[in-house]
């Protein structure tokens, strides 16, 4: 067997270490398992927008078949369990603290949105447990419903949590007021734009699920939860719930059937299971159905803003303003402060040269599922606000809209912006020459026109987009309100016969982690990539860690590198004895120890052996084994940036839209692996077409009932709307880690939406429209086209 | 899921006389709707009666210038079978356009025309060539046997055994689906039989139905845009107006003619 | 309760369960073939794709019973452990098919259903043959090139 020939280079792509046995049906999730002594539960939810509970009547449904335990949240208070975190803390422009609306695992007095959890049932089997939860009996008096912003911010609005004021969870500001309105003030050009984001369901395939238990043997709490940051989810449920001290509890997520953010959050239903788990003789199990999903799992988006870019006369941005409204929902879910502010407003000098800038973010509570990350969570918001705004400028001011990004676009690096953040490094001219020749921007006159002699009307859209990713910097996220470090973490075990196991905190939900740590160390160490095993997921195995999202796997590939770097400092002290030579002429290279000094070489795996005999070198100087830690924690974001052009295809009979074809060419720094990489670009784009044309999770204003709560009434992208799509990466390395790397995870997400809304407005010539352009809504747009 | 007890008939005979003799017995077909719906709880038959395995419910046959359709034929066996193409090419691409390959491998005819889903496919056919649905008792004009929204004029335990099809060579089936479901926002199957034009409109939300004014005009000067359509045929929801899906009743039926030759 | 006795990825079994049990419980709960994945509650998304008597159908439509006397075959049933992968499955690594893996194996069932029907099927086709499997990691790209080089692998398999 030639192991040579699977040694592999970081930057390669090489095929998924993991895909077998997905491929073979031998995945392995949460839903997959069941425990001996499995017990199973099932939630009573509400069927209101907004109520107040006046009864719960559980005595029938105790009785009935099976059933272990009714739960309410009198049982949680009683217990102690305290409410939900959020767990970023923002203070409002008055310098008061943000006001969180207290949310119990299970609604005490109030529900606030329909579908919240007000009771759990556990029984023998899932059918008794949905049973005797249909047979809770809970009265409710009920409340207006109010899921518009516009709604819950009205004068005389009814309030969702009866201690906050004007349904305001903060009122908060960033960049310079002032200088802006000097900057508006003084302007050739003002051009101002509303807009909504529209509010999205993150729909994971794989629906959340939790199987709970304590384990006798190991006397320890085990939860068995789909994450992606089990380790952080173990410290919560330790510090913020007790529900066991931090190291009795074992948490575990094996496969994670794709998380987008939606798995990343700290979910109501999930501690009740393990608070319930805690009371019975078994481990409980809790699947979501896609109805659960679609109404329970942490929405995205859902900004109202108003926007002004004020510019010169020569097209250049003197300032921008903004001012939004962002629908948190029935309450701040854990990073549900963070988004609209953080996440969100800190990007919105985009790719440009931007002077002054000013954001306003009313955080608004309503009756509606609680919204927090979802794929690119806050920066596509911004993203859309800048890439909008520039487009309805170009177009008012009579400039191409490639040319008026290019003129503002920042060209030196690092750039501190007027909104906290200091961008890397980039070359945004780079990729939108390289985004426009891929898309023959040039050829488009006659592609217009021979869709013209079809009667169809044809777009092209650019959007630049920059994002701020690899979180992160321990001490700046402290210092904007986080509650949490956000290093990673890297422990790399070298076996004596030389094969390794890497031991991260991240936790691949689809990213291929297995192949592209194993990768960093295959390439360090010079060993067949066969020999590596990526651990990931089990706090049993995995001691410290923060998980992966926010496209921060680099984070975590940065500590693997370091403590690959340990090994091999190590295997230079001990080779030093071995050829006895110096240790400063020690050399290693290609999976060899070797010195100018000496003639003897040590392959990578006889040092692992050597090491692990350690007869051949003091064991009160060097310690046996051949095992590192590393602890990473970046200086800096990263800031991963590119530019996507778009054609689209309007038929003005019917108000299709199609995605003609699709270019991108993204700055993701070095890349680990170029055809994962383009996969996290293919999904995040058809994510952000989703967003444009289909999806909307759309409330009920009078009765505050999701709508759009199946796959009936959801537009999920499929197979047949989507196109081919064009990449090129044009990478400028990142100097924040010592990888180079940038992210790439929610790039697609975040540039597409603008690009394909900027490509609908070309084709209609309109100044704008709002998300998502269904059919209806471009149909009465080409009528009123026609008309007037 | 309630439970509920599977009965498997050997033959029709069995299959009455379960139905017949229960009132909470239910036929179950392809079970690409019900079953979904015995998921989410909205139904709860006592007694789920299969009638996919009935020979008596299988096998097309040409006879003498129509098709029979027996009901328990799936939509990918409709939409592949020769005798359809030949007799009626739009018939078999509506059948091949319903779902998705998997629904099709299950889903049948009669199921569809038994359900009668305001936005389902197979009624607008049924209704635009004029087809007869024959049951275990009877035999029933199209136009007599779907009665609104979800609605026939089935008696508790009949069954449907078949769809005869007239012969229809000059027919289009146009759909534009919901974005979302994928069932259809508006669909018309049009056809030219004996001379005149039938536009038989589904998914406009109440039922699916004939649009006599649009098939007069398409006799007349062949132009749709001005043909009366009654709005009262329509419903608005997240997906749609009723101004919208009276607009697409108009695109499809005209898009479906200029497809007829 | 019911007694069916059904043939699954070549073993003929019996099985004792609930009239209301689902295809998909039946694999899942009692057989242990958790491979095929419940996404869903409306029978679109496809994660549950099975072949009965060589067809793709989705195991969540479908009672248990009705499987009485049938073959299925899942995703485990197209190779074993220490088996090559199945040129379809193999397609899907050579081609990036997979992200995290949660519809895979309906896809690879759905997959092998259109190579079944359409001996060299182009990406348009396999887009258009996909309507009833969602995945939301790969933005579907992948899938379908997957699916056309696994077919061309199937028909070429000597």
């Amino acid at each position: 067997m030639n192991l040579t020939a699977s040694r592999v280079k970081f930057g390669q792509s090489v095929k998924r270490q993991e895909d077998g046995r997905f491929l073979r049906g031998k995945g392995r999730y949460v839903d997959d398992m069941i425990l001996p002594g499995q017990l199973y539960a099932a939630f009573v939810r509400s069927p209101m927008a907004h109520a107040r509970i006046t009864g719960i009547d559980a005595d029938h449904a105790a009785s009935m078949p099976g059933v272990e335990r009714v739960l309410t949240a009198r049982d949680l208070v009683a217990a102690g369990l305290p409410p939900l975190p959020c767990g970023w803390a923002i203070t409002s422009r008055d310098g008061t603290p943000m006001k969180v609306g207290v949310r119990h695992a299970l609604a005490l007095d109030k529900v606030r949105y329909v579908g919240e959890p007000v009771a759990l049932v556990v029984a023998r089997t899932q059918a008794q447990a949905k049973d005797a939860a249909e047979a809770v009996i809970v009265d409710y008096d009920d409340l207006p419903a109010m899921v518009d912003v516009l709604d819950a911010m009205a004068e005389g609005a009814g309030l969702i949590h009866d201690e906050i004021d004007a349904n305001c969870a903060f009122d908060w500001e960033i960049g310079d007021a002032a200088a802006t309105e000097a900057a508006f003030a003084g302007a050739a050009h003002r051009i101002a734009l509303t807009l909504r984001n529209n509010r999205l369901v993150p729909n994971a395939i794989e629906p959340r699920a939790i199987n709970a238990g304590w384990d006798g043997s190991s006397e320890e709490l085990t939860v068995y939860m789909t994450h992606q940051n089990p380790i952080g989810m173990r410290m919560f449920y330790a510090a913020a719930f007790g529900l066991a001290a931090e190291h009795k509890l074992r948490m575990v997520s094996p496969d994670v059937g794709g998380g987008f953010g939606s798995k990343a959050h700290n979910y109501p239903e999930e501690v009740a299971v393990t608070f319930a788990a805690k009371l019975v003789d078994g481990p409980v199990k809790w699947t979501a159905d896609r109805s659960e999903a679609f109404l329970t799992d942490a929405h995205g988006r859902d900004h109202l803003t108003d926007v002004e870019l004020a510019l010169d006369g020569q097209g250049r941005f003197l300032a921008l303003r903004v001012d939004t409204r962002a629908n948190v929902g029935a309450y701040l879910s854990s990073s549900g402060s963070l988004v609209p502010t953080y996440m969100y407003a800190t990007m919105l000098s985009g790719q440009y040269a931007i002077p002054a800038i000013h954001a306003r973010v009313r955080a608004i509570y309503s009756s509606t599922c609680p919204v927090d990350a979802y794929r690119g969570a806050g920066r596509p918001e911004a993203a859309y606000v800048i890439e909008r705004i520039v487009d309805v400028a170009a177009r008012e001011l009579g400039i191409n809209p490639a040319e008026i990004r290019r003129r503002n676009f920042i060209r030196e690096f690092p750039y501190q912006t007027p909104v906290v953040y200091q961008y890397d490094s980039g070359d945004y001219e780079k990729s939108l020459d390289a985004a426009l020749e891929l898309a023959h921007y040039a050829g488009f006159a006659g592609r217009r026109a021979e869709s013209e002699r079809h009667g169809k009307l044809r777009g092209i859209g650019l959007a630049a987009y920059v994002e701020a990713c690899g979180i992160g910097p321990s001490a700046k996220l402290a210092k904007l309100g986080s509650g949490a470090g956000m290093w990673e973490s890297a422990e790399v075990r070298v076996h004596p016969i030389g094969t390794v196991e890497v031991l991260t905190g991240a936790h691949s939900h689809g990213q291929g982690h297995a192949t592209t740590f194993a990768q960093v160390v295959s390439d360090r160490f010079g060993i067949p990539i066969e020999n590596v095993s990526v651990i990931q997921g089990d706090t049993a195995r995995v001691q410290a860690g923060t998980g992966t999202y926010g496209s921060r796997a680099s984070v975590g590939m940065s500590a693997t590198l370091r403590a690959c770097d340990r090994i091999i400092d190590k295997g230079k002290r001990i080779a030093a004895h071995l050829m006895g030579v110096d240790y400063d002429a020690v050399e290693f290279d290609d999976g060899l120890f070797s010195s100018k000094d000496s003639n003897v070489t040590i392959a990578f795996a006889e040092m692992a052996y050597a090491a692990h005999a350690a007869a051949s070198f003091p064991t009160d100087e060097i310690e046996p084994g051949l095992v590192a830690t590393s602890f990473f924690d970046p200086p800096e974001f990263t800031y991963p940036a590119g530019v996507y052009v778009c054609e689209v295809e309007i038929d003005p009979d019917t108000g299709t839209v199609e995605v003609a074809s699709f270019c991108a060419a993204d700055d993701f720094g070095n890349v680990a692996n170029p055809m994962i990489v383009e996969g996290q670009v293919h999904g995040g784009v058809t994510q952000g077409i989703g967003q444009a044309l289909w999806e909307n999770a759309l409330y009920d204003a009078d009765t505050g009932q999701l709508m759009s709560a199946s796959f009936m009434d959801y537009g999920m992208p499929r197979a047949q709307g989507v196109p081919d799509y064009k990449l090129v990466f044009s990478g400028v390395p990142s100097p924040s880690n010592p990888l180079g790397m940038k992210g790439c995870g929610e790039a697609g997400a975040i540039g597409a939406p603008p690009a394909i809304i900027n490509a609908v407005c070309n084709a209609l010539d309109v100044r704008h429209v709002d998300m998502p352009a269904t059919p209806e809504k471009i149909w009465r747009l080409c009528r009123q086209g026609k008309a007037g | 899921m309630y439970d509920f007890t599977y009965r498997r008939p050997a033959d029709l005979a069995e299959a009455r006389a379960i139905l017949a003799g229960d009132e909470g017995a239910q036929p179950l077909s392809g079970g690409q709707t019900l079953i979904p719906v015995l998921r989410a709880r909205l139904a709860m038959p006592a007694v789920l009666v299969d009638l996919t395995a009935l020979d008596e419910l299988k096998g097309i046959a040409a006879e003498g210038g129509r098709i029979l359709i027996p009901a328990a034929t799936t939509h990918a066996e409709v939409a592949a079978s020769g005798t359809v193409r030949e007799h009626c090419r739009a018939l078999a691409a509506l059948a091949g356009g319903i779902g998705d390959p998997q629904v099709r491998h299950r889903g049948t005819i009669g199921g569809s025309v038994a359900n009668n889903d305001p936005a389902a496919c197979y009624p607008s056919a049924c209704l635009a060539l004029d087809a007869e649905i024959r049951t275990d008792r009877r035999r029933i004009a199209a136009p007599d046997f779907f009665s609104g929204m979800f609605q026939t004029v089935l008696e508790p335990g009949e069954i449907v055994t078949a769809v005869s099809f007239p012969a229809c060579r000059g027919a289009h089936y146009e759909k534009f689906p919901n974005p979302a479901s994928r069932f259809a926002l508006i669909a018309v199957f049009a056809a030219r039989l004996a001379g005149e034009t039938r536009l038989a409109v589904t998914g406009g939300g109440t039922g699916v139905f004939r649009w006599h004014e649009g098939e007069r005009a398409a006799d007349g000067n062949g132009d749709l845009s001005e043909a009366a359509l009654d709005e009262g045929r329509f419903t608005g929801d997240l997906h749609a107006s009723v101004e919208y899906r009276m607009h697409l009743t108009r695109v499809m039926a005209q898009r479906a003619l200029a497809k007829i030759h | 309760m019911a007694t069916i006795s059904l043939e699954v990825n070549g073993k003929a079994r019996t099985l004792d369960l609930p009239d209301n049990t689902l295809l998909i419980h039946a694999l899942r709960d009692h057989l242990r073939l958790t491979g095929a994945h419940m996404g869903c509650d409306t029978s679109q998304c496809g994660a549950c794709t099975v072949h009965v008597d060589g067809m793709a159908m989705k195991s969540c439509a479908m009672l248990a019973v009705q499987a009485d006397g049938r073959r299925v075959t899942t995703v485990e049933g197209l190779a074993s452990d220490d088996a090559p992968l199945h040129p379809m499955q193999q397609a899907f690594h050579d081609n990036h098919g997979l992200q995290c893996g949660f519809c895979t194996p309906g896809m690879v069932m759905i997959g092998l259903d259109i190579a079944r029907r359409h001996a060299r099927p182009d990406p348009s086709t396999v887009r258009a043959e996909l309507e009833g499997n969602l995945c939301r990691c790969t933005g579907y790209q992948n899938i379908v090139a997957a699916i056309v080089d696994g077919a061309g692998r199937m028909e070429t398999r000597p």
